[in-house]
């Protein structure tokens, strides 16, 4: 077996363009109202990508981030990420509950508990979005997170792809509040069997 | 390290050094780096497997070096053309993680352990005596392993750098 998606022609990409429009939406306006600020998105991106660059998208396989994971099941499952940098994460605890962080390193169960929640809110609206404008049912598992290296972060979430091919299919969205000054990623990772329940519930035919 | 003397292996992807250049693979989560070393002949060789094994592969031309079964047997073969003696072969491992922790267990969320056992058996029907392994935990790690000297460092966030 060929990969499938790899000769996904581009009207079939604009409608995963728009997937990850709506359910980023929904998430940006969620984070919006959690900081109280206007936060910008970036148009999605729908790209069938080398394993191995999946990490460059948030700045290297060494990059450290915090990522908060979650597994979609129901009709269309697949894997969920949402990323931010450490700075972020700071920036993002300073304003939501007036959390100084002290340490250098390392993150207290408050802080962790606090971001892991974000995360689900998140990641929750990305979602049941999705499952409106799908009618597939969709829910996310109770979220893991997790600081470590982006490379060993994502490729957990790779390896429903690792059995048929050395890409995947990822739709990302970057998040931006304030000009930059904080930076979140969203990664939807739909499984491979995912894409035709997803075309097939959005009226797109496929073969 | 100077750069030029560091020959970087990717995502389900082997690669062999000598001369005393090094190997270096980045970020492994659930992903098993394992270097095999001959002494004698300085020739290093690492593979960075992603999957236990080649039976689950859906692929019509797969990627030998992603599954613990071909990626081994391969790298061996490669190792063996640079002027390795087989015999000599010492593997050491690190990887295998639990990235993120679930109630539910499935499968492919154990991803991690399955990949050292899978490693593990293929290195003990091969008869490869296995040196050192810095495998398991829930973090991720990268490694460096120098054909000069048959050392891997691994460096984690959380624990900084360690020498197997």
């Amino acid at each position: 077996m060929t990969n499938p998606l790899s000769n996904l022609e581009g009207f079939k990409l604009d409608v995963l363009k728009e997937v990850g429009n709506i359910g980023a939406g929904h998430a940006a306006t969620a984070l919006s109202l959690l900081l109280d600020k206007p936060v910008d998105m970036n148009v999605p991106t729908v790209s069938l990508i080398p394993f191995e660059q999946v990490a460059d998208k948030v700045g290297g396989p060494e990059e450290v981030v915090i990522a908060v994971f979650l597994r979609v099941e129901g009709e269309a499952p697949g894997n969920m990420f949402f990323l931010i940098r450490e700075d972020s994460a700071r920036k993002m605890l300073k304003n939501l509950l007036s959390l100084e962080h002290r340490e250098d390193f390392g993150y207290t169960e408050m802080e962790f508990s606090a971001l892991s929640e974000i995360g689900n809110i998140l990641a929750g609206s990305y979602l049941s979005s999705l499952a409106d404008f799908t009618q597939l049912p969709m829910s996310p598992t109770v979220p893991s997170i997790a600081v470590d290296m982006a490379g060993a972060i994502l490729s957990y979430g790779l390896m429903q792809y690792g059995e048929m091919g050395d890409s995947a299919l990822l739709i990302d969205t970057k998040f931006l509040e304030d000009h930059e000054s904080l930076e979140g990623f969203f990664f939807l990772i739909p499984d491979p069997e995912s894409f035709d329940k997803i075309f097939s519930a959005l009226g797109v035919p496929t073969e | 390290m100077n750069q030029d003397n560091v020959v970087k292996v990717g995502m389900a992807d082997l690669n062999i050094a000598l001369g005393g250049h090094s190997l270096k693979t980045t970020g492994l989560g659930s992903c098993v780096g394992l270097t095999l070393f001959d002494e004698k002949s300085k020739v290093a060789g690492m593979a960075h497997v992603m999957l236990p094994s080649s039976d689950i592969a859906r692929e019509s031309s797969i990627n030998i070096a992603k599954y613990a079964d071909t990626a081994i047997p391969e790298l061996i073969e490669r190792m063996k053309q640079a002027g390795a003696n087989t015999g000599r072969l010492l593997a050491k491992m690190a990887g295998g993680a639990q990235m993120f922790a679930f109630s539910s267990q499935s499968d492919t969320m154990r991803i991690g352990p399955r990949n050292v056992e899978s490693c593990k058996a293929v290195l003990s029907q091969l008869k490869i005596p296995i040196l050192a392994e810095d495998t398991g935990g829930n973090y991720g790690r990268t490694i460096e392993f120098n054909s000069a000297t048959g050392i891997l460092v691994i460096r984690s966030v959380q624990f900084g750098a360690k020498e197997i």
